[in-house]
C-alpha cells in the first residue's frame, strides 16, 4: 500500500533529522556550562562583561539561564545546572547542607533599597531601621509591590516582614507581581507604590522610573552574592570541571577588579562591591 | 477464417458491496475498435462494471483478459492501467491551464516535453478547442470543460476508453455537437470504447453493440437493432423504448403465424408457439400507422383496429399518439401527418401494424441464456 | 505616547544602522521559525494527506487529536519539551536543551498540528471522484497523492502561513527550551520580553516593530502567491 510507504519515508526522514541534530551538540557537550543565576545579575549587565572574558579565555560556552534564586537552586537540585550565582543566603545554606551544592564562595555584595513615590505617603523618609519602615507602610496601608517569586530579593523582603512582625499576605495594599525586578519596579513606578529593590537594577532603570530612594544603608539590606558549584556526586552528568572553572574565575583578582569599578562611569557609583575571600559575617562592618 | 481474439474478455466477474452482490457478469467480450454501450436504470451496475474493468474497484471474484493476458497477473496491472482512460459525467479537470490538463496523462507516463506538445496540440485541434490552450480550467463552460476532459483522455491514445455518462450534465445542443465530434474521432482512431448511458438514443447512435444491464447482470447484448427490436423480455423491452407491450394468450395458429387474444381483440403475429401459451407482444411506435377514414384498400397489414385517440404528446420532432383499441397502443406520427389527418384527442381513427412488426416474447422461457 | 514614538525611532535606528545584535537576533528568529515551519510542512502535509485519504480503524480519534493539536498551548509544549530534554530526562543524552535546536523542535511541535489539520481539511474538500479520475489516467497511488496535493496547494499554502505565523510570534516555549542566551538562542520574541522586564521599553518596542515588519513581509509574499491564483 503506497500510503504505508509514505509513512515509512516520513519516519525515516524524522530519524535522520534527529540524528543529525543530536550529532552536533553531543560533540560540544563538554565545552558547555549551564550557569543558573538571577535576573538582577543579568539585568545589571555585569555578567555580559565577565562572560565574554571567561569564554575567550577558556573556550567554554556559558549558557546563562536567568531565573529567580529559588528556581536557580531548584535547577541545581535536579542537576540541570552546573554552577549557580545567587543571592539568597538562607536558602543557599540549606542547599549546601542538603548536599546539592559544594564550594560555596562569596563573590560580591550590593545592597537593597526601599523605593517609593517622591510624595512618600507613608512618610518613611528618614525612619531608622528597615523593619520599622515596613511597619509604617503597613499601618499607612500604602501600596507595596512584592516580586513573590522566591528570588533573593523576595526572600530578603519576607525576612524583613518577619522582623517587623507583620504578615502582609492577603492585605489589600500588598500586591504580588510574580515578575522580575525591572518589571516590578516599573509597576511600582506606574502605580505609585513602594517596593524593595536591589540598587543595581534601580540605578540601571532610574531614568524611566518616577521612584525615589526612601530608605537605605541598614545592615539587614545587605545583598550578598555567592557562587555555588552543583555537587557532581549527586548528579554525574554535571559538568564539574566547567563549574569549577567558572567559580574559580569569579573569585579571581581579575574579576574582582572589574566588579569594583563596574557601573561607576555610567551611574556615578559602582553597582557591586567585591568580596572574594572575605567572610560573610565581616561584611557591612 | 477465425475471428481475431477480442480485446477484452470478462469471465465470472463479481463485485460485492455491503455483503450484497452488485455485479455478476458471467461473460462479456469487446472486440477491438468497437464501441459497446451499457444501458440500464440507475443502480444497474454500469458504473460498477466500468470501474472494475478500469481497476478502480477490486472484484471479489472472476477475472478479465486484455489482449489475451490476464490483467491480474503480476506485471500486468500497471501496464494495463496505462493503456486505458476514463471520462466521467463531471469533467474533473485540474486547477491549471487547459494545456496542462490535457498533458496530465502524458506527464504521468513520463513523456518528454516536445512529444507532449505535439500530442496535446493534436488533441486540442481534434476537439476544436486549440484557442483554449492557455485558459484556466476554472473559466470554461460545461461543454468546453467536457471537451477538455475528452481531449485529456484521448491524448493518451488509450487502447480502451471508458465513458461514464459523459454527456449527462450537458444541455441538448452542446450534447449534440459534442456527440457528433466524439463519434467522428472514435471512428477515425478506431478506439475501443465502453460507454455507459441512460439515454437510449445516444446508445443507438454511437454503438456497435448494446448491453442492457439490470441488478448487476447483463440481460442482453447485441447490435443495436437486435436489442432494440428484439428485446428478450419485458424489462428490456420497456427499457429500450418499446412503447406498447401487451400480454395475451395464443388462440389459433397457422403457417408460421398465430393469433393471440389481447383484451378481447385478436392480434396476428409471427412465431412458433403453442395454443394456450401466454405471450408478450412488443410493438414499436414507429411501426404503427394511423388512418382517419375507414380503410378502403387491402394493405399487407394484418392488424387493423378502430381506435380512439386518448392523448397526443409533442416529442420534439414528432408526436406520440396514445390510442385505445381495447388495448393501449402508442404510435409516432410526424407533425405533417398530424396536420394532414387533423388528428386530435378524442378522435376515432383506424390504427394498423404488420404482424411481422410485432416482437414476440414467449412467457414460458426460462432464465436468459448467456448473451 | 512618546514612549511608542521613541520606540519607532529606535526601531528605524536599529534597522538602518544594521545594529549587529539586532541583525543577529532577527536572523536567528528567521532561521529557527523557518526551519521549524519547513519541518512542520514536511510532516504535516504528508501525514495530513495520508489521514485524509485512508480509511483505518480509529481514524475519527486521530482526526480529533489533530484538530485538538491545532490549539495546543505553546507554553505547554515548551514545558513538555523541556522535561524531555533535561539532562536527566529521556532525551537528555542529546544535550540539546538551551540550544536553537531545542527551539526548532518545540516550534515544530507547535506548528505541525496546524499544518496537518489544515492539510487534512483541504484534501478532504477535494471532490471524491477526483481520485478516481487521476487513477483512471494511469497514475500510480504515489502520483495520485502528489497530484491531489498540487490541487489543494492554495489552502495548503494558507496552512503553512498559519504554522509560520504561530511560531514566529511564539515566546513561552522559546524561552523555556532556548534559555534566551545572548547571541545564541535569543530571538525577537524572547528579546522583547527580556527588554521589557528590564524596563528598556524603547528597545522592546523597537524589537516588536521589527518582528511585526518581518511577519508582515513574509506573509505579503506568501499571500501574493496565493491570491495570484485565486479563482475569480
Amino acid at each position: 500500500m503506497k500510503q504505508k510507504k509514505i509513512i515509512h519515508a516520513v519516519l525515516a526522514g524524522l530519524a535522520v533529522l534527529l540524528v543529525l541534530m543530536a550529532w552536533a551538540p553531543v560533540q560540544a557537550q563538554q565545552k558547555n556550562i549551564i550557569l543558573s543565576t538571577t535576573t538582577s545579575t543579568q539585568d545589571s549587565g555585569l555578567l555580559d562583561v565577565l562572560l565574554s572574558i571567561f569564554e575567550k579565555k577558556t573556550g567554554y560556552f556559558v549558557k546563562t539561564i536567568a531565573v529567580g534564586s529559588g528556581q536557580a537552586m531548584a535547577m541545581g537540585q535536579k542537576g540541570e545546572a552546573d554552577v549557580l550565582l545567587v543571592h539568597s543566603p538562607a536558602a543557599e545554606k540549606k542547599f549546601v547542607a542538603e548536599g546539592y551544592g559544594v564550594n560555596r564562595r562569596i563573590i560580591m555584595h550590593n545592597d537593597f533599597i526601599v523605593v517609593g513615590p517622591a510624595e512618600d505617603p507613608a512618610k518613611i523618609r528618614g525612619v531608622k531601621g528597615t523593619p520599622q519602615v515596613f511597619k509604617k507602610i503597613a499601618s499607612a496601608g500604602s501600596l507595596f509591590l512584592s516580586r513573590s517569586d522566591k528570588s533573593g530579593t523576595h526572600t530578603k523582603e519576607m525576612a524583613i516582614w518577619k522582623e517587623a512582625g507583620i504578615n502582609p499576605e492577603g492585605q489589600k495594599w500588598y500586591q504580588q507581581t510574580g515578575l522580575g525586578m525591572g518589571q516590578t519596579l516599573n509597576i511600582a513606578s506606574e502605580k505609585k507604590g513602594y517596593t524593595l529593590a536591589d540598587r543595581g537594577t534601580y540605578l540601571a532603570l532610574k531614568k524611566n522610573l518616577s521612584l525615589d530612594i526612601l530608605a537605605e544603608g541598614d545592615a539587614i539590606l545587605l545583598n550578598v552574592y555567592h557562587v555555588i558549584e552543583v555537587n557532581p556526586a549527586k548528579w554525574p552528568k554535571v559538568n564539574a570541571a566547567g563549574g569549577r572553572a567558572f567559580a574559580d574565575f569569579m573569585v579571581s583578582k581579575e574579576v574582582q577588579d572589574i566588579v569594583k569599578t563596574f557601573g561607576v562611569e555610567k551611574f556615578g557609583s559602582p553597582l557591586f562591591f567585591p568580596d572574594a575571600g572575605k567572610k560573610e559575617e565581616d561584611l557591612g562592618k | 477464417m477465425t475471428a481475431p481474439a477480442p480485446l477484452l474478455a470478462v469471465r465470472e466477474l463479481r463485485v460485492r458491496r455491503g455483503g450484497a452482490l452488485v455485479l455478476d457478469i458471467s461473460s462479456l467480450t469487446v472486440e477491438e475498435g468497437t464501441i459497446l454501450s451499457l444501458i440500464g436504470p440507475n443502480g444497474a451496475g454500469k458504473t460498477t462494471l466500468m470501474q472494475t474493468l478500469a481497476c478502480l474497484i477490486k472484484p471479489h471474484g472472476g477475472e478479465f483478459f486484455f489482449k489475451g493476458e490476464n490483467v491480474f497477473s503480476s506485471h500486468g496491472l500497471l501496464q494495463y492501467r496505462r493503456m486505458l482512460a476514463m471520462v466521467f459525467q463531471e469533467p474533473l479537470l485540474f486547477d491549471t491551464t487547459v494545456f496542462q490538463n490535457v498533458a496530465s496523462g502524458l506527464k504521468i507516463r513520463g513523456m518528454n516535453g516536445s512529444e507532449i506538445e505535439k500530442r496535446v496540440g493534436q488533441n486540442l485541434q481534434r476537439f476544436g478547442i486549440p484557442h483554449l490552450s492557455e485558459r484556466s480550467a476554472r473559466k470554461l463552460s460545461g461543454g468546453e470543460a467536457q471537451r477538455v476532459a475528452l481531449a485529456r483522455a484521448m491524448a493518451i491514445q488509450p487502447d480502451l476508453l471508458f465513458l461514464d455518462e459523459p454527456f449527462a450534465s450537458l444541455d441538448p445542443p452542446t450534447r449534440e455537437s459534442l456527440m457528433e465530434d466524439l463519434e467522428k474521432i472514435l471512428r477515425q482512431t478506431t478506439t475501443t470504447t465502453i460507454f455507459a448511458t441512460h439515454d437510449r438514443m445516444e446508445a443507438l447512435r454511437l454503438s456497435d453493440r448494446i448491453a442492457v444491464m439490470n441488478e448487476g447482470r447483463i440481460l442482453q447484448v447485441g447490435p443495436p437493432d437486435e436489442v432494440m427490436n428484439q428485446p428478450r423480455d419485458e424489462f428490456i423491452a420497456s427499457f429500450v423504448g418499446v412503447e406498447t407491450i401487451l400480454t395475451g394468450r395464443v388462440v389459433r395458429k397457422g403457417r408460421g403465424s398465430f393469433v393471440a387474444s389481447i383484451e378481447g381483440q385478436e392480434v396476428e403475429a409471427v412465431g412458433e408457439v403453442e395454443i394456450g401459451e401466454p405471450v408478450v407482444f412488443c410493438i414499436r411506435p414507429e411501426n404503427v400507422t394511423l388512418a382517419v377514414s375507414p380503410r378502403q384498400e387491402t394493405t399487407s397489414a394484418r392488424n387493423v383496429f378502430p381506435a380512439r385517440i386518448t392523448k397526443i404528446v409533442l416529442l420534439g420532432l414528432y408526436y406520440k399518439v396514445h390510442l385505445d383499441c381495447g388495448f393501449p397502443l402508442v404510435a409516432y406520427v410526424t407533425g405533417h401527418s398530424l396536420e394532414n389527418l387533423s388528428l386530435q384527442e378524442g378522435q376515432n381513427v383506424s390504427a394498423s401494424f404488420k404482424a411481422t412488426a410485432i416482437h414476440v416474447i414467449r412467457k414460458t422461457r426460462g432464465p436468459h441464456p448467456p448473451p | 505616547m512618546d514612549l511608542i514614538f521613541e520606540g519607532i525611532l529606535k526601531a528605524f535606528h536599529l534597522i538602518f544602522t544594521l545594529d549587529p545584535e539586532v541583525l543577529g537576533i532577527t536572523l536567528l528568529s528567521l532561521q529557527v521559525s523557518g526551519t521549524a515551519t519547513l519541518i512542520s510542512l514536511f510532516i504535516g502535509i504528508s501525514i495530513g494527506t495520508v489521514v485524509a485519504l485512508t480509511e483505518f480503524p480509529g481514524r475519527r480519534l486521530v482526526v480529533s487529536l489533530i484538530n485538538t493539536g491545532m490549539g495546543l498551548p505553546p507554553v505547554v509544549v515548551g514545558l513538555f519539551v523541556t522535561i524531555f530534554l533535561w539532562r536527566n530526562g529521556p532525551l537528555g543524552f542529546l544535550g540539546i536543551l538551551y540550544t536553537p535546536a531545542a527551539m526548532i523542535i518545540a516550534q515544530a511541535v507547535i506548528a505541525t498540528p496546524i499544518v496537518m489539520g489544515i492539510t487534512l481539511a483541504a484534501i478532504q474538500a477535494l471532490p471524491k471522484k477526483l481520485r478516481l479520475q487521476i487513477l483512471a489516467l494511469g497514475a500510480t497511488r504515489l502520483q495520485m497523492v502528489w497530484i491531489l496535493v498540487k490541487e489543494a496547494r492554495l489552502p495548503l499554502l494558507a496552512g503553512v502561513m498559519a504554522g509560520f505565523g504561530g511560531v514566529i510570534s511564539e515566546v513561552g516555549a522559546s524561552i523555556m527550551v532556548g534559555g534566551n542566551i545572548k547571541g545564541y538562542s535569543r530571538v525577537l520574541t524572547t528579546a522583547t520580553v527580556m527588554e521589557t522586564s528590564r524596563g528598556n521599553f524603547d528597545v522592546a518596542i523597537a524589537l516588536g516593530i521589527i518582528l511585526l515588519l518581518l511577519a508582515y513581509f513574509i506573509n505579503l509574499v506568501l499571500t501574493h502567491i496565493q491570491q495570484r491564483e485565486r479563482p475569480r
